[in-house]
């Protein structure tokens, strides 16, 4: 089955394509990501928006190549600054990571080692990229301290993780991302584990950072408002596929996958009264991964799912906007009813 | 009513170390452990008479007395004397050195090549981990003693292959313990993200695995020093360790057995040693687990 692969982008900083990544139990394989197709143009922000388990952070971690076992990336290409990442060797991974791709992780809490100050864990990047002396890199981690908004950095920057709050450790967490000066930060839902205040501030700041450091970030989440608010294209990934690509923009205005309309029409609304049904839901769940759906994806939750849904899955059909969506109503194939009108409801 | 409410920058303290925090409450617990206590005294005044005893007893521990042998225990003579004549107070005194140069070094060796095979099967696992692990079970299915005497046969008797064998035989256990916080320890969230930084196998596993697994290690590196000490005091005194006249424990103990009806001080005292020695670091490090362990608090 061809996969649309020619994306629509000036200038992509990364491209991947076809990618497939796995999981691999004794009994069956859990294909995480499958066939997944998105550019991430120079400069501007890409969001990628899924449900738990639709694959956006093994996207993330594939980039990367940090897949661990029994994981493993099957097929496709990544190709980041026109060099595939999947034919580079671990070693020079290893020069990319840190350096050229960063990566800030979901739970700040966690995501700092608890022995050392925040100090040395800035300065680990200096120390691995740059060939800094622990001197030297103790400075530049006060200078990135600063960057990202941190008062007194100077006193900070001895001080050992847990004396900081949530917000200030996600802070230290995008400093060390930033300190060699990345031209893609991956930012896997950075906000998610902060309250809303801090989330608003953090993503203020990252917004700043890559304005006045010129790269390029892929915001993994599934808050809806996170994307309205930082990205310029989004990617909607359902079990392991991308269902619509598209401008952020459109995406809000004119959203087209039944999927990406039901995560909008879920969103809570404080403008108009719904009635007693203040929130609506998208029926049923995420199928197990074992129980795969032979046509479209989400034809088992879908409203308007048709014959040709449940047997055959649609391609990722790019329209003359450059925007893309995997679905049959957008087709000519399509069988059901012909008056289908997927985003109705909304009235915005 | 205004109250004046200070909104200038708040300059933060700089807060201790966390490790000397542990430290701090590690030192706590300890104290009010009164065996650990105990242990740890003993422990520091055996270290001290090891460095210091042998310059001042009052006899060589090697000259030989012949006139005065088997000698109940006397002001001159506090331990009495063996069937050569040599005082058996300056012969325990040096042998304190001999013991513990034994255990510490011995332990030295497992910790090292056990620390280093258990963070490298726990972070790599898969077939390295199968692999190093069996091999680890094939130690630990022979009962130490036998194995440690097995190594010393092969290399032949001395105090440094007498080291070099109870050394590998404490290696198993090490392994062990540091594989399963290894284990725990790599899948945090801190672990990928230095990885995501370009941090190579050997920097994540040295600077960044290791320091966050060393409180097992250093407690059971304290009940190893007196499991090693025991195996090595049996193994002189079935003679495949220190060769006379080294005046080992487990040898003096060997040589009064003969004396047993005679002279059951020549056999005893040595051996009242051995076990003081072994119950010291066994308390100790009772008292370390104890202090160290989070799920134990007060």
């Amino acid at each position: 089955m061809a996969e649309t692969t020619d994306i629509l982008v000036e200038e992509p900083i990364l491209e991947v394509r076809n990618l497939q990544t796995s999981f691999f139990t004794e009994k069956f394989e859990v294909k995480a990501v499958d066939g997944v197709n998105f550019a991430v143009p120079k400069g501007k922000t890409l969001g990628i928006v899924g449900e738990s388990g639709s694959g956006k952070s093994i996207t993330s971690l594939s980039i990367l190549r940090l897949i661990k076992n029994p994981g493993k990336i099957k097929g496709g290409e990544i190709i980041f600054k026109g060099e595939n990442l999947l034919d580079k060797t671990e070693s020079q991974m290893r020069q990319i990571r840190g350096n050229e791709i960063s990566m800030i992780f979901q739970e700040p809490m966690t995501s700092l080692n608890p022995v050392y100050t925040v100090g040395q864990q800035i300065s680990e990047a200096f120390i691995i990229h740059q060939n800094m002396s622990k001197k030297e890199a103790m400075l530049r981690s006060v200078e990135m301290l600063e960057l990202v908004g941190i008062p007194s950095p100077k006193q900070r920057v001895k001080q050992y993780p847990h004396e900081l709050s949530g917000g200030m450790r996600q802070r230290v967490m995008i400093a060390m991302a930033l300190a060699c000066d990345p031209e893609l930060l991956i930012a896997d839902e950075p906000t998610t584990a902060l309250d809303v205040t801090i989330q608003a501030q953090i993503l203020e700041l990252m917004e700043e950072l890559q304005d006045r450091l010129g790269m390029s970030t892929i915001m993994i989440t599934h808050d809806l408002g996170v994307v309205a608010e930082t990205c310029d294209y989004v990617a909607v990934m359902y079990m392991g596929k991308v269902v619509e690509y598209a401008t952020v923009k459109d995406l809000f205005k004119n959203p087209k996958h039944p999927y990406t309309v039901g995560l909008l029409n879920s969103l809570p609304r404080h403008d108009i009264d719904l009635g007693e049904e203040d929130l609506t839901v998208i029926q049923g769940s995420v199928p197990a991964p074992d129980q795969i759906p032979e046509g479209c994806r989400f034809a088992p939750r879908c409203p308007f799912a048709s014959d040709i849904c449940q047997e055959r899955l649609p391609h990722l059909e790019q329209s003359e906007d450059g925007n893309q969506i995997r679905c049959w109503i957008y087709t000519d194939e399509w069988d059901g009813d012909p008056e289908v009108n997927v985003n109705g409801k909304r009235t915005s | 009513m205004r109250e004046e409410v200070n909104t200038g920058a708040v300059i933060p303290k700089t807060a201790p170390n966390p490790t000397l925090v542990k430290l701090t409450n590690l030192w706590k617990k300890l104290i009010k452990n009164k065996s650990a206590v105990i242990g740890g005294i003993l422990i520091i005044l055996f270290i001290l008479i090891a460095f210091i005893g042998p310059h001042f007893t009052p006899f060589s521990p090697n000259t030989q007395n012949t006139v005065n042998k088997l000698a109940t225990p006397s002001s001159e003579h506090w331990f009495g004397t063996d069937h050569l004549g040599r005082d058996i107070f300056s012969r325990i005194i040096h042998g304190m050195s001999i013991t513990l140069y034994v255990g510490f070094f011995s332990v030295l060796i497992g910790t090292t090549i056990g620390v280093v095979l258990g963070i490298i099967s726990g972070y790599y696992g898969g077939k390295i981990d199968t692999v190093i692990m069996r091999l680890m079970d094939i130690l630990l299915a022979f009962p130490g003693i036998l194995l440690a005497l097995a190594i010393v046969s092969v290399l032949g008797s001395s105090t440094e292959n007498l080291i070099i064998a109870v050394g590998i035989f404490s290696i198993p256990v090490f392994a062990r313990i540091v594989r399963g916080s290894t284990l725990a320890v790599r899948k945090l969230e801190y672990i990928d993200a230095i990885r995501a930084l370009g941090a190579n196998d050997a920097r994540i596993i040295f600077l960044h695995i290791l320091p966050n697994v060393t409180s097992p290690i250093i407690v059971q590196a304290t009940l190893s020093i007196a499991t090693s000490i025991l195996t090595a005091s049996g193994l002189s005194f079935i003679g495949m360790g220190a060769q006379p006249p080294t005046p080992e424990w487990g040898a003096m103990l060997s040589d009064g057995r003969n004396y047993m009806w005679d002279a059951p001080h020549v056999a005893t005292i040595p051996g009242i040693a051995i076990v003081v020695v072994v119950l010291a670091f066994n308390l100790f490090g009772d008292g370390l687990r104890d202090a160290l362990d989070p799920k134990m608090k007060n």
